[in-house]
């Protein structure tokens, strides 16, 4: 293994550049210079984004542990991307946090480390780089979701997700052994080959699945979800949303595809079953939502009810579509929570019936939520309506036409919650609308990011032509 | 050759929208006036530059050539995917001028017609959008993206309809031309998706290749009462093109359209918006001429000599001067119409397709130049109506000469240039259609005669009593006037046959002098009666009227048509048809929503106490969700 082949890991390599000048600078900034590590942070995350638009050839390292491609290039630049958007929006709320906590930098840096993890958990070649990039993924954010430690609130959240991960991990890992007893290997590439349907392996299968259901927040192991939410500060709970999620279903895609492909005719049925209890329960627990956090975490977990239905066609159709709706999914929800973090940092206030009158004395904020919420029920010209749109399209082309029909009902469902926030704000007058506020200059560039991405995703089809093209690289 | 530059000539309209619409609060008045005017200037120079370009090198051997610049935005399949972009051909490009050269002056124009209007900024960004939208129109590569655009000039004629939209008559006559013609444009997209499903593409050069599928397999093609689909289709795309043009039968949406500021109505009335029509059927041409040889084509030539009639006869009894103008209006499409309907393709026998395309340029100049000077008499006079204005030519002087000038034109009187265009129209009518081509002189009579009532009704007679002295435009609107005026003399004495023709090949067409005579002496005969009844005041007029009696009431009343409507609308449509389906909607499929609604809701309500809160309940379900999906697994799917 030469040098060379390290620059497979640029992107990782990039990140752990920036953790490691993170720390340097905390190390050796005095006080009054600590605020300056929001522009320097972002810098940097900026610059490694704007690398991850250079090609990369494929390959592996480390015998097999580390492995990339186009597909887990782009998908990385996009999650790198999200979380870019995501520290714009949080830039102010951080500044803040110097004045007052005398905290800034853990946040980044936990951050990071916790996007390190998502990267090495995607790129992994065996279960057990999978498994360390998981933990990696999940313990900084438990911290994450504290770090606003003087609310009892934040801190319940906290220990709610400690706990439920691990027992998720512990499951999850438990899996894995069995997985192993039954094949005597953990590489991805070498159990494909073994792996054969016997009851062991399915069980095994069904313990590794819940730990990534976890994460996913598919039900029955969502619940942690909009308790976490509501406890995290808006940046994290958007982080879990968006970012988390949007890794987690990419790799259990690929395992599902290619590991577990020879067990299709079980996890076929058990996501086809996961598909409908999640959407129902996301979408009827949302309906109910008055507090904008839980709304979106139950309509998150809605969500990735839709995008599990790009898993039951197994082939690049299948693995375009959840790549395309994730992708946009990742802008349309940041979005959304960058105008709740906008309103909720000048204005305290996070509840639907708070936005009454917004429109009125904040359009562009309004607009830029209508946007993002349309986008999530999936109204066409924008971004979401071509994503459900291809999801339906590939459910259908495998002939679950009874499952694209639950699902357009959900869709309709969704469309009545998220058309309550936009009622509230565009509808109805209240003589306490929040005032009309200038956001900082961090929170406009982020939300102005995002309303691009929701805009160019929709509009823009040589996205979805380029990752078709990729998409099959993991596929053989 | 490249002309790829000419995408700026639609984006400058759509920076500009954006610009001002975004801004609209920030803009001050006299900064958005200007701005628009300057980015259309842009826009109309880049496209007079863009004419001299393609019309002096766009030939190969003699013909023609089309260029395309393209870019795929939706694929369907293979072969049906929408494209985006613009192509430069004759037709156009001339559109592409007559669009620019218009909105330009109407910008100039509103600038001093719409001064201390409150929402100038927002007028100026209608404005924007819609010479955005017609210039994606004009250069549209396929009929989906024509369609695309076709839609957006609908809206944003909408909003500049409504623009006074504290005005409840405004509203309703945006709302419908808004209906009227989003109805027609219903039979547009059914033809569009009728004639894409059979040939598999959406592409003008495909469709109007002599060797592609339409005109070389309609014949095979199936068929459907008696006609092949591909007519039926074609006829189904012409009823979009009635709609926006105003033909019969669904002209009724124009004259209430004039609610309109007056820059508008010279703008989407006049030049561009309501020849949108014709100039589909043009883009279509071939496909019209050789599809069960011209039976689609017959159609077109019909309907726009009866709307051509039809229209000339009503604008002799109004008495508001905008709708004897927007009458006038749809005659002249109608004339249009007809010549495209009656001409052939190859060589001098497609004449009355340049004849249509050279009318369409002749026209928008002295028809928005007749807009613009009404808006002109109704910015001194504050009123839209005859008997509130004479002997207006001593107060406004240059009103006075450029309209007389515009009416001569229209008029068809030697020398001007709706004489040489309405020439060639008729010649091409002549030729193939003797009763057409009566009809049409006809109307060139009674054409004369109404313009001229209209000319000597304003400008001659007595004073009427005034609230103030009138007095002529500021120069930011007699500019554009006399600019016009101009045009309406020396645009008939471009060659237009050497520019634009059916088989893209230049031709020599030459003044038919005995037919010549003969439009131009019944046009003097319809002047010179308007002068024995309205150059002086007398009873003639009324006792003619008197004379006709209902017939006059009802040509006066638009032969009834909005009463038709109304009637079918109102009493059959709302009455019988929408009462049934809505006791229906209510009953059966409201009460099912509403049945599915409260199930959801109540549902919901039950498990919310799903979420407990206890961490030791979420493992529970966590470890309990592993069990009960392993032991469905294995008891019930395996076995």
């Amino acid at each position: 293994m030469n040098l060379e082949s390290f620059l497979l890991m640029r992107s990782e390599i990039g990140l752990l550049a920036i953790l490691l000048l993170l720390i340097i600078f905390e190390i050796f900034s005095n006080k009054k210079q600590k605020a300056a590590v929001i522009p320097f942070a972002i810098i940097l995350l900026a610059i490694n984004t704007a690398l991850g638009f250079l090609p990369l050839a494929a390959g592996e390292l480390f015998g097999g542990m580390f492995r990339t491609n186009a597909l887990l290039y782009f998908f990385k630049t996009t999650l790198s991307l999200g979380v870019l958007i995501l520290l714009l929006q949080s830039a102010d709320w951080l500044k803040e946090k110097v004045v007052d906590e005398n905290k800034a930098s853990e946040f980044f840096m936990l951050l990071i480390s916790s996007l390190l993890g998502t990267y090495f958990m995607i790129s992994a070649g065996d279960f057990l780089m999978f498994f360390i990039g998981l933990e990696l993924a999940t313990l900084p954010v438990a911290a994450l979701v504290a770090y606003d430690t003087y609310k009892r609130i934040s801190a319940e959240g906290a220990v709610k997700y400690i706990l439920s991960s691990a027992l998720a991990s512990g499951a999850s890992l438990f899996g894995i052994s069995l997985l192993y007893a039954t094949t005597g290997t953990i590489y991805f590439e070498s159990m494909a080959e073994i792996l054969a349907s016997s009851n062991l392996a399915i069980l095994g299968f069904i313990f590794f699945f819940s730990g990534l259901a976890f994460k996913i927040s598919l039900a029955p192991f969502h619940f942690w979800t909009a308790d976490v939410y509501e406890g995290a500060p808006i940046n994290v709970a958007s982080y879990l949303s968006v970012i988390s999620k949007g890794a987690a279903v990419l790799i259990l895609m690929i395992l599902l595809f290619t590991v577990f492909k020879v067990l299709m005719p079980v996890w076929n049925n058990i996501i086809y079953a996961v598909i409908i209890a999640t959407m129902f329960i996301g979408n009827l627990f949302a309906i109910r939502q008055q507090n904008l956090k839980r709304f979106l975490a139950y309509s998150s977990i809605a969500q990735a009810g839709f995008i599990l239905l790009g898993l039951m066609s197994v082939d690049q159709l299948g693995a375009t579509t959840i790549v395309y709706f994730v992708a946009v999914y990742i802008f349309s929800n940041l979005g959304a929570f960058g105008v709740v973090q906008a309103v909720s940092s000048f204005s305290d206030k996070e509840n639907i019936n708070d936005y009454e009158g917004l429109y009125r004395t904040n359009p562009k904020l309004s607009l830029l939520m209508m946007l993002a919420l349309f986008s999530l029920a999936g109204i066409p010209p924008l971004a979401g309506f071509f994503g459900k749109f291809f999801l339906y399209t590939a459910a259908a082309s495998k002939g679950y036409y009874i499952l694209v029909f639950i699902a357009v009902v959900n869709a309709t469902i969704s469309l009545y919650y998220y058309l309550l926030v936009v009622r509230a704000m565009f509808l109805r007058q209240s003589d306490q609308a929040i005032p009309y506020f200038r956001s900082p200059f961090y929170m406009r560039l982020g939300l102005i990011l995002a309303a691009i991405g929701i805009l160019v995703a929709g509009v823009y089809s040589p996205l979805y032509d380029y990752i078709f093209s990729i998409s099959n690289t993991f596929l053989n | 050759m490249d002309f790829s530059y000419t995408i700026l000539i639609p984006l400058i309209p759509l920076a500009l929208f954006l610009i001002l619409g975004l801004f609209s609060k920030k803009i001050p008045a006299s900064i958005s006036g200007w701005l628009g005017s300057l980015g259309l200037g842009t826009s109309f120079a880049l496209s007079l530059y863009t004419a001299y370009h393609y019309f002096m090198d766009g030939k190969l051997e003699g013909v023609y050539q089309t260029f395309i610049y393209k870019q795929t935005w939706l694929v369907f399949t293979d072969k049906l995917h929408i494209d985006l972009g613009v192509l430069i051909d004759p037709i156009s490009v001339m559109m592409m001028v007559v669009v620019t050269t218009i909105s330009f002056m109407v910008h100039l124009y509103s600038r001093g017609y719409m001064h201390g209007d409150d929402g100038y900024t927002r007028f100026f960004s209608y404005l924007a959008l819609f010479s955005f939208s017609m210039l994606g129109l004009v250069l549209a590569t396929n009929l989906f993206q024509m369609y695309i655009f076709w839609e957006l000039v609908g809206a944003s004629s909408f909003l500049l309809i409504g623009y006074y939209y504290t005005k409840p008559s405004a509203v309703a006559a945006a709302k419908k031309a808004f209906i009227v013609t989003r109805f027609a444009d219903l039979g547009f997209l059914l033809g569009i998706l009728l004639i894409s499903y059979y040939t598999g593409t959406f592409d003008f050069q495909d469709l109007t290749s002599e060797e592609g599928l339409l005109i070389a397999g309609w014949g095979a093609s199936a068929s459907f009462m008696g006609l092949s689909v591909f007519t039926w289709g074609l006829i189904l795309i012409y009823m979009g093109g009635v709609g926006k043009s105003a033909m019969l039968p669904f002209h009724i949406w124009l004259p209430d359209a004039m609610e309109g500021p007056t820059p508008v109505s010279a703008l989407i009335h006049a030049a561009t918006m309501v020849v949108a029509g014709v100039y589909l059927v043009a883009r279509l041409f071939p496909a019209y001429y050789f599809v069960e040889d011209g039976f689609a084509l017959q159609v077109v030539a019909y309907v726009g000599a009866l709307s051509s009639l039809v229209a000339a006869l009503i604008a002799v009894t109004q008495t508001d001067i905008k709708r004897v103008l927007a009458f006038s209006t749809m005659s002249q499409i109608g004339y249009m119409m007809l010549a495209l309907g009656v001409s052939k393709y190859e060589g001098h026998e497609g004449l009355g397709y340049m004849a249509s395309m050279f009318h369409l340029f002749t026209h928008a100049m002295f028809k928005a130049l007749l807009f613009l000077g009404a808006g002109s008499v109704i910015h001194a006079v504050h009123s839209n109506y005859m008997k509130d204005m004479g002997g207006l030519r001593k107060y406004m002087p240059i009103t006075h000469i450029t309209f007389l000038i515009a009416s001569l034109s229209i008029a068809g009187f030697p020398g001007f240039a709706g004489f040489f265009s309405k020439d060639e129209i008729l010649v091409a009518a002549f030729e193939s259609n003797k009763l057409i081509y009566f009809s049409s002189v006809f109307v060139a009579g009674l054409t004369a005669f109404y313009m001229f009532r209209l000319y000597f009704n304003i400008f001659w007679g007595e004073d009427r009593k005034y609230a103030h002295t009138p007095h002529e435009s500021p120069l930011s609107m007699t500019i554009p006037l006399i600019f016009l005026a101009f045009m309406s003399i020396f645009a008939g004495y471009i060659p237009f046959s050497q520019f634009v023709t059916a088989d893209l090949t230049p031709f020599t067409a030459h003044l038919d002098l005995p037919l010549a005579a003969i439009a131009s002496s019944v046009g003097i005969i319809g002047i010179i009666i308007a002068f024995i009844f309205y150059k002086k005041p007398n009873d003639l007029p009324e006792r003619f009227a008197n004379a006709f009696g209902f017939i006059y009431k009802w040509i006066y009343n638009k032969l009834y048509f909005d009463e038709l409507y109304i009637f079918v609308t109102k009493k059959i449509l709302f009455g019988i048809v929408a009462f049934s389906a809505s006791w229906f909607d209510k009953n059966v499929v409201d009460g099912s929503m509403i049945g599915i609604g409260n199930v959801t809701v109540s549902v919901s309500n039950k498990i919310k106490g799903m979420q407990s809160g206890k961490l030791q309940d979420y493992a529970m379900s966590f470890v309990g969700g592993i069990v009960v999906i392993a032991m469905v697994v294995f008891y019930i799917w395996i076995n």
